[in-house]
């Protein structure tokens, strides 16, 4: 068979992954796309908005922050990118939330839209509510928030640990400024004498051995540990009530990865907050999380306290990851790995989206898209293994 | 695997079995400018680091970052030029080879890249990639050159039709394939994967470690894997080097490395992977700090600043490469150094 012959049958099947688009095509999505784009900001940026509009109600008190369908589009020229596609779950007060998913599957953006902080204009919350209660037990609705009071919440109550402490410290500012000015912005009467002996403070709270001489340093004057400890610093100086920590340990060799690990749950217990902990890596979930809410391709496929994830879990994409890490007991073994790849964001199928990839998919799997089976009152995952159509081909299949 | 005391030119008096001898191998960088008055600074970013790599095995090199995996790998293939020691390859001294001569050897030490997004040209077709240095070193007769790159590309498990697709149409595991890819099709013997796996996800990461120990096995390819990942390691290697700060500190056999290990360092970095087990609680050893810095290294053992078990003589002497166990070299006070 010769290449040409390959190029060909490849065509007609239309097995080609790729999707090229035409410039004609490409300028009218784009046409499109803005007017959606206008709308939403329009609505974000009006001015004066009555505070009741975003006053709303917890479903349960004891959360500190409800996502409830939260869909978030991203409508780039080449079509609409769905990073979050209705995720729903809750970060209830003191404990830690682990979400665990590969590259792209819309941890971050989840994250993101929670602090307002989505790539706009092409990146717009378009449907879903999240919700946070304050310490004063006002209730806000995040999405309808004017910007100009998300900034109250932003960096204050909410707090985000970045993956790299390199990008996110300014390299042309000492520590100490960059420390003082959160607390300037968010603590009532500081004055700058104060706003020091916090940020001090702070680095000390995080083990950092020499506070005074790391304020008056500069971020490349730090290893990689120290900075994260800043950054950490940093996010601890106002007292927050949820700390959002994406990938705080990737960057990191493993032995400063169990400090920082060690550090954020010895934070966490001082300051009673929660802490939503973004990371790929199934063991620091292990060590860390109370909860665990696994996301495949912009949606939640199981979620669930972490001893139920761990030991029993229900959904083959999360059952393919405990085993596709090397446990290193035998090398005689192969290694158990998810055959294939993420779908391309843009076409997602209606189907379920780990059709292709799954070991168990049956034929129902191939027509509607699975809906969420409770095992216990916290635990659910999203398969058709364990209801309907789904439960009785397998039953059929063991007789 | 003992470290013979060695005379500065036996290639003759070599192994067979040994594909890789490297002895005393260091790297100094200069970071002062040249003066006459003052003795000029070094980064030694690989100070005195010995190990010996049989046919169709794996070792793992394992430390933290900036701790000279890295250029171990790189010194060896002579992508770096060697300040002091002897790497042999196949009994020849690479460390001392003419050009010409090194470029004839090329094609049988090849490497794989940590960053799959920028170790792949972006204006060359994956074929080209693939191919460009089998054309270059003649590896097969031109008539075969695309079948044979065809054969590479399925055995990688890429599909014959990314042929003319260039590196930005691919996901990070089909790139990381591609570089596979273009080492493999030079028939190399010996391979340096630096940290391969570390850019990928668990899923893919799981596709990739299969896919280079399928070749293993096939073609018998030995194998220096650097990462830092200890599981990934535990999994892939039959021996494991652990580094640190330029000095490899622990050396030996992959199970009594992990069974019994006995250099302080090895029994933190272990104990400090973190377990998918939300009911194991690991006794865990924390280290204090930071790596030292590599131009003003610490008095003898580089250590000590950091070790839990730090005694006077560790700040006096520097401790000794020795074995212990049968495979198993430890350079530590806290054991014997007679």
């Amino acid at each position: 068979m010769g290449l040409i012959d390959i190029f060909k049958r490849k065509k007609i099947e239309g097995v080609d992954d790729t999707m090229y688009l035409t410039l004609r095509e490409e300028r009218r999505i784009s046409k499109e796309n803005n007017k959606i784009i206008r709308k939403f900001e329009r609505e974000k940026n009006r001015k004066n908005v009555p505070e009741e509009e975003y006053l709303t109600q917890m479903r349960d008190p004891s959360n500190v922050v409800e996502f409830e369908d939260l869909h978030t589009y991203f409508f780039t020229d080449v079509g609409t990118v769905k990073s979050v596609n209705g995720v729903s779950f809750d970060i209830p007060q003191g404990k830690i939330v682990g979400v665990v998913g590969e590259s792209g599957c819309g941890k971050s953006v989840t994250s993101l839209s929670l602090m307002q902080l989505v790539q706009a204009p092409q990146g717009q919350i378009v449907k879903g509510s999240i919700r946070y209660q304050d310490s004063n037990g006002k209730c806000y609705e995040i999405t309808k928030m004017p910007k100009d009071k998300m900034l109250k919440i932003r960096g204050k109550d909410i707090a985000m640990i970045f993956q790299e402490p390199m990008t996110s410290l300014n390299p042309v500012f000492k520590i100490g400024e960059q420390m003082d000015e959160v607390v300037l912005l968010h603590v009532e009467g500081s004055t700058p004498e104060s706003a020091k002996a916090r940020s001090i403070e702070m680095l000390k709270l995080v083990g950092i051995a020499m506070p005074e001489k790391v304020y008056n340093s500069y971020p490349h004057e730090l290893s990689g540990g120290m900075r994260q400890r800043v950054m950490i610093a940093m996010a601890l100086s106002c007292d927050p009530r949820l700390i959002i920590a994406d990938e705080p340990t990737t960057a990191l060799d493993v032995t400063i990865q169990a400090q920082i690990l060690e550090l954020l749950r010895d934070v966490k217990n001082r300051i009673n907050g929660s802490i939503m902990l973004i990371t790929h890596d199934l063991g620091v979930i292990a060590e860390m999380a109370d909860y665990v809410v696994v996301m495949y391709a912009g949606r939640i496929i199981e979620k669930g306290t972490v001893r139920e994830i761990f030991h029993d879990p229900k959904h083959p994409y999360t059952i393919g990851l405990m085993r596709s890490k090397p446990t290193g007991e035998t090398r005689d073994n192969r290694l158990y790995s998810i055959k294939g790849q993420v779908p391309n964001p843009i076409n997602m199928p209606d189907h379920c989206y780990f059709y292709n990839r799954c070991d168990k998919a049956m034929n129902v799997c191939s027509r509607d898209y699975p809906d969420m089976v409770d095992f216990s009152s916290t635990h659910c995952a999203a398969c058709h293994l364990y209801y309907g159509e789904g439960l009785q081909e397998q039953n059929k299949g063991k007789e | 695997m003992a470290i013979e005391k060695i005379s500065p030119d036996d290639s003759k008096n070599y192994n067979n079995d040994d594909i890789l001898v490297v002895r005393n191998l260091k790297k100094y960088y200069p970071v002062s400018k040249f003066s006459l008055f003052k003795s000029r600074a070094y980064v030694k970013a690989v100070d005195d680091v010995s190990f010996t790599i049989k046919r169709g095995t794996t070792m793992g090199l394992v430390g933290e970052s900036g701790c000279g995996k890295t250029t171990v790998g790189r010194t060896i293939l002579r992508l770096h030029e060697v300040t002091d020691g002897q790497v042999l390859f196949d009994g020849k001294d690479l460390a001392k080879i003419p050009p010409k001569e090194l470029r004839k050897m090329r094609p049988q030490m090849q490497m794989i890249f940590q960053d799959p997004y920028s170790s792949l040209s972006p204006r060359m077709p994956v074929g080209e990639i693939i191919g460009e240095a089998v054309k270059e070193h003649k590896i097969v007769p031109k008539s075969e050159y695309r079948s044979y790159i065809l054969k590479v590309m399925r055995d990688c498990g890429l599909q014959p039709h990314y042929y003319y697709r260039y590196p930005h149409e691919f996901s990070g595991g089909q790139r990381q394939r591609i570089s596979i890819a273009r080492a493999v099709a030079l028939k190399p013997k010996f391979i340096i994967c630096d940290e391969p796996l570390s850019a990928l996800d668990v899923s893919i990461q799981a596709q990739i470690i299969n896919l280079m120990k399928d070749l293993q096995e096939q073609y018998g390819y030995t194998y220096l894997f650097i990462s830092h990942d200890l599981s990934v390691v535990k999994y892939l290697s039959d021996t494991i080097g652990v580094m640190y700060l330029g000095n490899l500190i622990e050396m030996g056999d992959k199970n009594k490395i992990f069974s019994n290990p006995m250099h302080p360092y090895t029994k933190a970095l272990l104990s400090a992977v973190p377990v998918s087990d939300p009911d194991v609680k690991m006794n865990r050893i924390i280290l204090k700090g930071d790596i030292p810095s590599p131009v003003n290294p610490p008095s003898g053992c580089k250590f000590r600043t950091r070790c839990p078990y730090a005694m006077p003589i560790c700040a006096e002497k520097a401790p000794v490469f020795k074995e212990y166990e049968e495979g198993h070299q430890v350079a530590c006070h806290l054991y014997s150094q007679d």
